[in-house]
């Protein structure tokens, strides 16, 4: 880490240290803000606003251009998304194939709003503009794995049995 | 020194200095174009859209704020196509948020209502959304209410480019920006800020102001011009 510059509240661990290491192989340039935003959402997960603010100190960038770009992009998650991630896509072909309709299901039976995390920590629910997968309309992605041409039903089938699968491992 | 160009305005022959705007021209020579997200000394946006002109020999229409002068331009300021678009743009605008002049510090003051009041906008023809933003009064002597904010960005650019701090910036996209302190934290506790106050003059609403007093008070535009014309004074020496 450069003279100057203050420790936050994060915790030293292997990901801050590949962190920084990453931020000094882009010579600490302020233009690779995007790339380290990147690389840091990579090891951690998400970001969180101490991560944001290390990223400003040691890139010396406004914190509030920081923040300003992660929050821009879509991608960028600012929460801890849930230990399953599930995202429906709503672009117009899904649109049309009835995708609201699964949304509602999955909003309805696992108690979670769009864009949000079951309390418990376990489903986030996510929905997203068009994945390029229009001809198997509506799509929805459980966990990496797209179901195409899927019925609510089906849907919701597939994410119990992938919510289910956590809790025996986790016993 | 730079070059000189020569074009119209309004039929109206100046002189221009290369690379400046139409607006800051048009100003210059007293010519009036109404604006909202300009605020001469800091960099322009062309953001407002309310600033539009014609130049002849092109069907569009140019935000004369990031325009460039060029030799031999034929402007117009004013036509009937240009204030039907720039009376979108204010009805826009006022529909985007809750703008209700009767419960705003700026009332009277503002320049949204100034424009409004110009173009004839009496009524909206599309829906208000009502947005319900918190309103932050953590700062000691300012106060920050989103939902009177139009997002000219005139406090993010004062604040980088005169300032020099950047404590201000956008945060998220289309109907869902809004003006930040730092990460997104109460006025009052964003480090960065220097409670300079400058954003709160250069604002043309009523969305950062200062607290306790009306803005017939503040006598914003003295406060707007003395920054800018150290501002100016800074650039020359």
């Amino acid at each position: 880490m450069p003279d100057g510059v203050q420790q936050t509240g994060l915790k030293t661990d292997r990901r801050l240290t590949l962190l920084e290491a990453a931020i000094k192989k882009h010579q600490y340039r302020k233009d690779a803000l995007l790339e380290i935003l990147h690389i840091a959402q990579e090891l951690y997960g998400y970001l969180d606003k101490d991560l944001l603010t290390h990223i400003s100190k040691l890139l010396r960038l406004p914190p509030s251009h920081v923040y300003g770009v992660a929050t821009f992009y879509n991608l960028f998650k600012l929460k801890k998304p849930g230990a399953h991630v599930v995202t429906v896509c709503m672009g117009t072909a899904c649109y049309v194939k009835g995708a609201e309709e699964i949304v509602s299901a999955i909003e309805r039976d696992f108690n979670v709003k769009r864009g949000g995390t079951t309390p418990d920590g376990k489903l986030s629910l996510f929905v997203t503009r068009c994945i390029g997968a229009c001809a198997m309309a509506p799509n929805t992605i459980v966990d990496g794995e797209t179901i195409g041409k899927a019925t609510p039903d089906e849907v919701l089938k597939k994410i119990r049995a992938v919510v289910g699968v956590e809790k025996v491992e986790a016993r | 020194m730079s070059k000189t160009v020569e074009l119209t305005i309004d039929g109206k022959k100046v002189a221009a200095k290369e690379g400046d705007n139409i607006l800051k021209v048009a100003r210059e020579n007293n010519i009036y174009i109404p604006a909202l997200c300009y605020l001469e000394g800091v960099s322009s946006l062309g953001g407002c859209r309310v600033c539009v002109v014609e130049i002849r020999g092109s069907p569009k229409v140019f935000a004369s704020c990031v325009t460039p002068v060029a030799e031999g331009m034929e402007v117009i300021t004013d036509s009937e196509r240009l204030r039907r678009y720039r009376k979108w743009a204010i009805e826009l605008l006022l529909a985007e948020r809750p703008h209700v002049c009767s419960v705003c510090v700026a009332n009277g003051n503002c320049e949204l209502q100034q424009l409004a009041t110009e173009l004839g906008v009496d009524h909206l023809r599309v829906d208000r959304k009502w947005t319900n933003y918190e309103l932050d009064l953590t700062h000691e002597r300012f106060a920050y209410d989103p939902n009177r904010c139009i997002l000219c960005t005139r406090c993010i650019r004062v604040c980088d480019e005169v300032e020099g701090v950047h404590a201000i910036d956008l945060m998220l996209r289309g109907k869902n920006s809004k003006v930040i302190f730092d990460l997104d934290d109460k006025w009052g506790f964003a480090e960065s800020c220097t409670s300079c106050g400058k954003c709160s003059a250069v604002c043309p609403v009523g969305a950062l102001y200062v607290k306790g007093k009306p803005l017939s008070e503040v006598k914003k535009k003295e406060l707007v011009s003395f920054v800018m014309s150290r501002r100016s004074e800074k650039t020359i020496g």
